[in-house]
């Protein structure tokens, strides 16, 4: 089943992959991906709903004119999910996961527990300051996609610092003792510096949804 | 009916308009002066617009300038976007001029603007000659006084109301008025401004709904913000810009200001740039004393 929400003029697809009374599993996919039509067979044991979003851009989701994506912005997909859910506990893949951080972080009331998994866009452009360059995007490919997203997203910066202010947001401000659990492989500067904070802990996808599918 | 045309000393409606397709963004393109006189590029700051230049653009361009200028997306004329950010913006001034300005040109810039081209000269430096920034030159910002765990608080409801903002976006429209009150509205901004250039600048950057008149901004945009872009970046970049510069700078302190100050930004100027202070000015300055702010340009063009 597939919910239309609206964040600003962007119409975003939340699909239900699984219905459950349960407080909801929301999974969030990679840069260029589009979510799953099946709830993936390593989630079976999760007792809630489970559900998935299309970020803009992608999927199902609006893609709009001339570009101007941020994680932030995609932050704010995240939630008007969490909005429809009333909080969720979020796994990201990749970008994904980044965004998850920027919401675990803005929303920590809502968002009961994060797991930062391996995927498409978990780098995006590094933590410093590059060499300006103004992106020409090649539109003529498939879409969705946006190809607008696909370049703008894959060279956002992600300062350490600016990492770990949400993972601190998150980790005073939720309530919980690990409100961030590290579950990837590939380690760029901001997941480095997460992997750092207090209340973030580095264990398997079944081992950290075990830990917060018992949490009130 | 069509309402009549504003009028203030001084200020005179470009002489030509066109629109620029970005990617299927309209954005709207103004130019003063003679249509084949050589163009030099002049970019509003943020939460403004390309008709605040009414009386300082035709001031260049009767120095022999053609004057080019734009609405940046949701603002002015431009059209309103589903997403902003600061690298479309950077893209849509690329296809204005590619559109507009087709051998290296003089570049000026207001705020906002100014930290837009200074980016973009550096991207592209072949196609600028000269750099004005009107309070447009970074400052390194101190952080507050305050304890981790207080800036951590600070910071969550920050990002918290620009969500609350974000949920609200699709249903937010400008509060209308007269258009008198409109131009005090205005007057929070550019306090030292007479009242008749703020009707005239109310005039020009509003539309006339069934109910009030409404400035053109996009209501989904919203002022201040969090973000990982960092001031220092652009400031560690200063020594070495690829042209000559001149930055301008006021001296009354105001909400929209940079903070940005002679011995602030003197240490990181390149060689041979100039940096001039404009007394008893704020953030607009040409806005404030356009005859003053001109007047240094064309020195600094002609040098």
């Amino acid at each position: 089943m597939k919910h239309t929400l609206r964040h600003s003029r962007v119409e975003l697809a939340l699909h239900e992959l699984v219905s459950g009374t349960g407080r909801p599993l929301l999974l969030l996919h990679g840069l260029g991906e589009r979510s799953p039509t099946a709830a993936p067979a390593e989630l079976a044991d999760w007792p809630g709903g489970v559900f998935a979003l299309d970020f803009t851009g992608h999927g199902d989701s609006t893609v709009p004119r001339g570009g101007g994506y941020t994680a932030e912005i995609l932050m704010g997909d995240v939630d008007a999910a969490l909005g429809f859910l009333g909080g969720a506990t979020v796994v990201g893949r990749g970008l994904g996961a980044y965004v998850g951080l920027l919401a675990a972080g803005g929303r920590p009331e809502q968002v009961r527990g994060l797991v930062v998994r391996d995927g498409p866009g978990l780098v995006g452009g590094g933590g410093g300051s590059i060499s300006p360059h103004i992106a020409r995007v090649d539109s003529s490919g498939p879409v969705p996609p946006d190809p607008f997203a696909l370049v703008e997203l894959s060279r956002d910066l992600r300062p350490r610092d600016y990492a770990a202010s949400f993972a601190r947001q998150a980790t005073q401000l939720s309530g919980l003792p690990r409100p961030i659990s590290v579950a990837a492989l590939e380690r760029p500067e901001w997941l480095a510096a997460l992997t750092e904070e207090i209340g973030v802990e580095q264990r398997p996808l079944a081992d950290a949804l075990r830990d917060y599918a018992t949490l009130d | 009916m069509q309402d009549p045309e504003p009028s203030y000393p001084g200020a005179r409606a470009p002489d030509r308009e066109f629109r620029v397709d970005a990617a299927g963004v309209g954005i709207a393109v103004y130019e003063w002066g003679e249509a084949d006189a050589p163009p030099l590029l002049l970019a509003h700051g943020g939460f403004d617009f390309a008709r605040t230049f009414d009386v300082f653009a035709p001031l260049l361009a009767e120095a022999g300038w053609r004057v080019v200028s734009w609405d940046h997306r949701g603002h002015g004329l431009s059209d309103h976007t589903e997403l902003y950010s600061w690298d479309a913006d950077l893209r849509d001034l690329l296809e204005v001029i590619d559109a507009r300005i087709p051998a290296p040109c003089p570049a000026i810039g207001h705020s906002k603007g100014g930290g837009m081209l200074m980016q973009f000269i550096h991207a592209l430096p072949h196609r600028f000659t000269k750099f004005v920034a009107i309070d447009g030159l970074p400052s390194k910002r101190p952080h507050p006084d305050v304890a981790e765990h207080e800036r951590t608080r600070l910071l969550g409801k920050e990002i918290s109301a620009w969500l609350d903002h974000r949920r609200r976006a699709a249903e937010l429209v400008r509060k209308p008025g007269t258009v008198e009150e409109l131009a005090q509205r205005r007057k929070r901004m550019n306090p030292r401004l007479s009242d008749e250039w703020l009707l005239y600048l109310a005039r020009v950057g509003a539309r006339r709904d069934p109910d009030g008149w409404r400035w053109r901004i996009d209501p989904a945009l919203r002022f201040g913000g969090f973000g990982p872009w960092r001031a220092e970046w652009s400031l560690q970049r200063l020594p070495g810009f690829p042209v000559p510069l001149l930055g301008l700078l006021g001296t009354e302190r105001e909400p929209m200001d940079w903070g940005t100050t002679r011995a602030s930004v003197e240490p990181y100027l390149p060689a041979g740039a100039e940096l001039h202070v404009v007394e008893g000015t704020g953030h607009f300055i040409h806005i404030e004393q356009p005859q003053q702010a001109a007047k240094r340009v064309l020195d600094f063009l002609a040098s």
